[in-house]
């Protein structure tokens, strides 16, 4: 892509987070896109490498093709264009239960070493020391989607030895793998964050597998709340180039909702 | 026969103190005006139903209306917190002066309803094998599916006293039109033992016979219909005005704290006698965001 004109500054965190989201996205894949940087990556992989991917929103649009940045997972330009209209019941039921959606996305104001996302409460839950908005869909979406892409900030605050409450499953809860517990979906498959890439090794367990070019490894450690696992071989994360950062700023997001 | 009637009378004839609702809408077709007649009648006690209590839900809870929330999600989307409802629920509150929370997934709230609609017990799903969701929720069981010897994730029926349904179009039977996205419209005005059927526009039996596809909800349903254009805002209705975001980020700070969420109660609920008067206090907003025209070309039901 174009490399010609230099950016006023280099692509920030969320524009590194949302670029490789989206290069975990392909061609036709059926994904259930959530609000925020999921939303926006999926739009870059639609305006990039994946121009006929699927985008279903627990709303109830199948097929959306939104010509502005949708604000909500309800914007009415998730309407407009879409291939069909269909009740959040069949949306749960007939694509996500049925076993149609291909990946998922998901965040949390905390996660484990095995995927497990906390949305709901920090502190006990009957006396919580901050009311979080809860599942919505996430807890399904982390059960049924063959696989599930983690988009999140790290820091020792989110990134924990235990959550205060499991909302979403990942791949070992209260020490009971996700398969034994019948949950059909594949479960995390990446978690994506501000400095590299972790990806899930045999045991269900996160491995950091990639980092940003200038971010070492023990910065990535320092900011981990439990003893972080590294790949032997250890990668750089791909960043994007000017053409990506100003597609995201110029066109994708202009108004720097999620950026 | 018609059914039509004011917010005021529809409110006062069906929402009793501790009664449970629903003011449905998800994103599209939540019902503001509805909500700001219950808080302007004071109803008190009320059991407030929806997969995604908002912002007017909020406001509920601020002004006294409700005992017990029953949610999956409950947040300002895209935006942050409910602060009434986090004031009313964080450890930083007396414990006498927080609500009830019965909390499920969409999934496992939708199945509630879907179970309610259908005049079933219990409805099943797939899901909660892990997790705390079920943990703290004793209604959330399971059962042994009889053909494959499955365990499978059951929520109880849901059948809620009122359920108010918004719609683009209506007559004044009740037969409800909606189109764009459903939320759980059908399910909740099904499961409910009364339905309230607000529309942007009252139309003709024979309008709505021309397009049966459409209709949603069935008069056979419903007890009171309102007519009440930009009865959603800040919400929105496809075809008629868009959703009013900067509003909800401009929410954030307005319900911050008690004393400028106590001054727009004053001013936007307390100090409008109904919508056709807030709707005159915003005519200027209004204008701009009606909706562009977007017409569908229509279908052929010949045979």
């Amino acid at each position: 892509m174009a490399t010609e004109a230099a950016l006023p500054e280099g692509p920030t965190a969320s524009e590194r987070m949302a670029f490789r989201a989206a290069a975990e996205l392909h061609d036709g894949d059926v994904t259930f896109v959530g609000i925020g940087l999921p939303n926006l990556a999926c739009n870059l992989a639609r305006a990039t490498h994946a121009p006929r991917l699927f985008m279903i929103y627990e709303s109830g649009a199948v097929g959306a093709i939104p010509d502005r940045l949708p604000v909500s997972i309800g914007d009415p330009a998730l309407v407009t264009d879409s291939l069909q209209i269909v009740s959040q019941a069949d949306i749960f039921q007939c694509f996500l239960q049925r076993g149609l959606i291909e990946v998922g996305f998901l965040g949390g104001a905390q996660i484990d070493r095995y995927g497990n996302l906390n949305t709901t409460t920090i502190g006990a839950y009957d006396n919580p020391k901050v009311r979080l908005p809860g599942s919505g869909g996430a807890c399904e979406i982390a059960v049924h989607a063959r696989r599930l892409l983690i988009i999140m900030r790290m820091s020792k605050r989110t990134f924990v030895e235990k959550c205060d409450f499991i909302t979403s499953p990942g791949h070992v809860i209260d020490g009971k793998k996700r398969g034994d517990l019948g949950m059909p979906g594949g479960g995390p498959t990446r978690v994506i964050t501000d400095l590299g890439v972790l990806d899930f090794g045999e045991g269900g367990e996160a491995v950091l597998s990639e980092v940003y070019a200038g971010v070492t490894v023990e910065q990535v450690k320092a900011a981990c709340g439990w003893p972080l696992r590294v790949a032997a071989e250890l990668r750089e994360a791909a960043s994007p180039d000017v053409g990506v950062v100003k597609l995201l700023r110029e066109k994708l997001d202009p108004q720097r909702l999620y950026l | 026969m018609s059914k039509l009637c004011s917010m005021k009378d529809a409110i006062s004839d069906s929402v009793n103190d501790g009664a449970s609702i629903v003011i449905d809408g998800f994103t599209h077709l939540i019902c503001f005006a509805a909500g700001h007649e219950i808080i302007r009648q004071e109803k008190r006690g009320l059991t407030a139903i929806r997969l995604t209590p908002d912002l007017v839900y909020d406001q509920l809870i601020e002004a006294g209306c409700v005992k017990k929330l029953v949610f999956s999600w409950a947040g300002n989307p895209g935006v942050g917190s409910l602060h009434a409802l986090r004031r009313r629920s964080e450890a930083s509150t007396p414990r006498e002066t927080r609500i009830e929370l019965e909390e499920y997934s969409h999934f496992g709230l939708l199945s509630r309803l879907l179970a309610g609609s259908a005049g079933l017990p219990f409805w099943p799903l797939k899901n909660y094998q892990g997790g705390d969701i079920a943990k703290v929720n004793d209604r959330i069981k399971s059962v042994t599916c009889p053909y494959t010897g499955e365990k499978i994730a059951t929520v109880p029926a849901l059948t809620p006293d009122v359920a108010i349904v918004h719609c683009q179009r209506a007559d004044a039977e009740g037969n409800a039109q909606v189109w764009g996205l459903m939320g759980s419209q059908k399910e909740v005005a099904f499961a409910a033992k009364k339905v309230i059927v607000v529309a942007e526009q009252i139309v003709g039996n024979d309008v709505v016979r021309s397009d049966p596809n459409r209709t949603v909800v069935p008069g056979m349903l419903v007890s009171h219909v309102v007519h009440e254009p930009f009865g959603c805002h800040p919400s929105y209705v496809q075809g008629f005005y868009d959703r009013d975001n900067d509003f909800y980020v401009a929410w954030d700070d307005i319900s911050k704290t008690t004393e400028s969420y106590a001054r727009y109660l004053d001013e936007w609920v307390y100090g409008v006698p109904d919508r056709a008067a807030y709707l005159k206090k915003m005519s200027a907003l209004a204008d701009k965001l009606r909706a562009k025209p977007r017409i569908c070309e229509g279908v052929d039901y010949g045979y």
